[in-house]
């Protein structure tokens, strides 16, 4: 499981160094010290794209792969996700702390500054 | 017609209760005795409403309601669906309408609770996917996972065999070492006593209440003290200072702007303020007594809400 998982991050990295469609082949190409054999490449990027994290397309009797958004938008994601601003507060997952209005940071900006003064 | 009157008392009553207790002090000094007794309001309000509806329908079975609706069902099946139970009482149309909004109000409850359910399970795998891909992990941060962001985010990822804590790199920017060791303790306590599952039935009772301020106050307040609940777990793990700090840390940085906007959700959100003075000026717990009184209530509201289903009067 853990090392599936090493795997299909190994093959994001490389999808999303190149900028171009990649096919099975190339992707194994790219991580050669691996020594993975082709039907493990493929594994991987088929589970990748039943995750829907790359998108694939045929062309000629290959299919080629590309990552179907870029790291930095999964990120955002994520912390969008986190934040808690889809506007679905939801019981997926806990946030430390949800967002605040500016009135709050102000209260809570003052209060660390008294405490923090030992600190500095 | 009595066990109808009295179940639409109790949730008359679970209404009130629930109002009171939102405003009460008390549960800031014991809050998980205080998750406890929103739990018990809120399944002994859905159980008195839909009883009184089913009780009041069912009255002329003369049954209490388990039997009534098994005689229900016996009749409905015996005569082709035309009720004789019910035909000959003077309110035999506002009964079988009693008994419709019984049995939706139940089909929506349940409805709400299995579509929460499964949206939960959606989001969390695919965030599960996407953390797995672009999430790292740092041996100087033992116990959880970086997400490089500027933005100061730490949470966490409730499952059966993959939970986990995040920490964005905005967060480990602002955080000093024991500040976040608090934060990881304050996460993984959340994990441990599965918070996620005890918010569950609250997120789904406002999904079938979508827009009902009621049910989003409530929702509300149950996750605030659940919040607070972790943070005494993590308080006596690390120092109740070192999280405040944390807190403190989180809500001034948070104020920066955060990613794709969107920010300006929630104005009157006083949580973390209320965390913050609660941890820097702590009140006295709740006393055993006290704590007692509460859960016998909450047993007694539930024993006396489930007695009246069978009352046959």
């Amino acid at each position: 499981m853990n090392r599936l998982g090493d795997l299909e991050r190994a093959v994001m990295d490389v999808l999303w160094q190149r900028n171009e469609p990649l096919t099975v082949r190339e992707v194994g190409r790219a991580l050669h010290e691996r020594d993975l054999a082709h039907t493990t490449v493929m594994t991987v990027l088929d589970r990748l794209a039943k995750k829907g994290v790359v998108a694939r397309a045929r062309e000629g009797r290959a299919w080629r792969y590309r990552p179907a958004a870029s790291r930095e938008s999964y990120v955002s994601e994520l912390m969008f996700d986190a934040l808690g601003q889809t506007g679905d507060r939801d019981a997926a997952l806990a946030a430390f702390v949800r967002s605040m209005s500016g009135n709050e940071a102000e209260a809570l900006r003052r209060a660390l500054a008294e405490i923090d003064e030992p600190r500095t | 017609m009595v066990s109808a009157a009295l179940l639409s008392a109790i949730a008359v009553g679970c209404l009130v209760a629930a109002a009171r207790l939102r405003r009460a002090s008390w549960p800031v000094r014991g809050p998980y005795v205080a998750v406890i007794a929103w739990q018990a309001l809120g399944l002994a309000w859905g159980v008195s409403t839909i009883g009184a509806l089913l009780a009041f329908g069912l009255a002329p079975y003369q049954q209490g309601v388990f039997g009534g609706l098994v005689a229900l069902f016996q009749d409905a099946s015996a005569h082709g669906l035309s009720l004789t139970g019910l035909s000959k009482t003077p309110f035999g149309a506002t009964q079988v309408g009693s008994l419709i909004l019984g049995f939706a109000l139940t089909l929506l409850l349940f409805y709400g609770l299995a579509v929460s359910f499964v949206h939960v399970v959606h989001t969390r795998r695919r965030h599960h996917d996407l953390l797995g891909l672009v999430a790292r992990e740092d041996p100087d941060v033992p116990g959880a996972r970086i997400l490089d962001h500027p933005a100061a985010a730490a949470y966490c990822l409730p499952g059966v065999l993959r939970s986990q804590v995040v920490i964005s790199a905005g967060a480990l920017e602002v955080l000093d070492r024991s500040e976040l060791d608090a934060v990881i303790a304050h996460e993984h306590a959340h994990l441990r006593q599965r918070h996620d599952l005890v918010l569950l039935p609250f997120s789904s009772l406002k999904r079938a209440f979508p827009r009902v301020a009621i049910v989003e106050t409530y929702y509300s307040a149950v996750a605030l003290l659940i919040e607070m609940c972790a943070d005494d777990q993590a308080r006596r793990e690390r120092s109740a200072k070192e999280l405040a700090m944390a807190l403190l840390r989180f809500g001034t940085v948070r104020a920066a702007p955060i990613p794709a906007g969107a920010l300006a959700a929630n104005t009157d959100d006083p949580e973390v303020v209320r965390r913050v003075s609660r941890l820097l000026h702590p009140m006295e717990e709740l006393s055993r007594p006290e704590a007692a009184a509460v859960l016998l209530s909450a047993l007694v509201l539930m024993a006396t809400t489930l007695s009246l289903w069978h009352l046959p009067l």
